[in-house]
């Protein structure tokens, strides 16, 4: 299911938990960017990080499980700044035990910088429990071209 | 994500194409090496130039990759890493792991040291 409306610079999707499903939401960012001035280069990471929120929700909140949801809404606010939004239907998650995936003992794991990525394309990342039970994380960047990193 | 295998002596050159993200790419990357590796090939040089994205997925099966090939007695390098390729392996310490190259014949005569 997909709400998308130009004028107010803000779209909402909920996709089943399929990997496929990343590329759509990516499309999406790509049109609300249109007349928003993103830079190329911001517009990369932040679908980067968009990316990397939902196969979190895929993989780790809904388990692969393709009946359960992930819910988006991305939206450029006053000011140029980009908001996203992804939710999952799974049983929450401690963004605080997390590793930190530079230091030497992680450094050759394989999984683990998902979010480290998020943190460092992004201006905020902040994870909270969701109202369906699973984890919520927002996402913001500054978007105008010229005030963003 | 496509790939084509080439040879330059006992090196394996595997040019990826495409993106290497959950789902898809990652999955494929893997079975290339473990293929490689069966095939008694444990010389692999991993040409990224027409990687389009990576993402942690991807990234995590590049290290995969490098550990299993490692682990098994050969080696693996990149060239060609595209700027932002090399930022998510910068800002990750992950450049300090991996030889990488942007002149191919060098890569290639690195093996032999």
């Amino acid at each position: 299911m997909l709400y998308f409306a130009r004028m107010a610079k803000e779209a909402q999707l909920q996709l089943l938990s399929r990997y496929e499903n990343i590329e759509l939401a990516e499309h999406v960012l790509v049109e609300l960017a249109v007349d928003a001035s993103f830079e190329e280069e911001t517009l990369y990471w932040v679908g980067m990080a968009l990316r990397e929120a939902i196969a979190n929700a895929i993989k780790h909140g809904n388990k692969l499980n393709p009946d359960k949801r992930v819910f988006i809404r991305m939206a450029i606010e006053g000011g140029g700044r980009l908001e996203i939004a992804v939710e999952d239907e799974g049983d929450g998650f401690d963004a605080a035990a997390l590793a930190d995936p530079t230091i030497p003992e992680n450094i050759l794991r394989e999984s683990g910088r998902g979010i480290f990525y998020m943190r460092h394309f992004m201006d905020e990342v902040r994870f909270s429990p969701s109202g369906r039970g699973g984890t919520r994380v927002e996402l913001v960047k500054s978007v105008l071209k010229g005030r963003s990193t | 994500m496509k790939a084509t295998i080439r040879t330059a002596g006992d090196v394996r050159i595997v040019d990826l194409d495409g993106k290497i993200t959950i789902g898809g790419g990652d999955v494929q990357l893997r079975q290339l090496i473990e293929e490689s590796l069966g095939a008694g090939q444990n010389k692999l040089l991993l040409n990224l130039k027409g990687v389009s994205h990576v993402d942690s997925a991807g990234i995590g099966e590049m290290v995969g990759c490098y550990t299993t090939v490692t682990r098994r007695g050969g080696r693996m390098k990149l060239e060609n890493l595209p700027p932002k390729i090399n930022d998510l392996l910068t800002v990750t310490q992950l450049i300090t792991v991996f030889d990488v190259f942007d002149n191919e014949a060098e890569a290639v005569a690195s093996f032999s040291k």
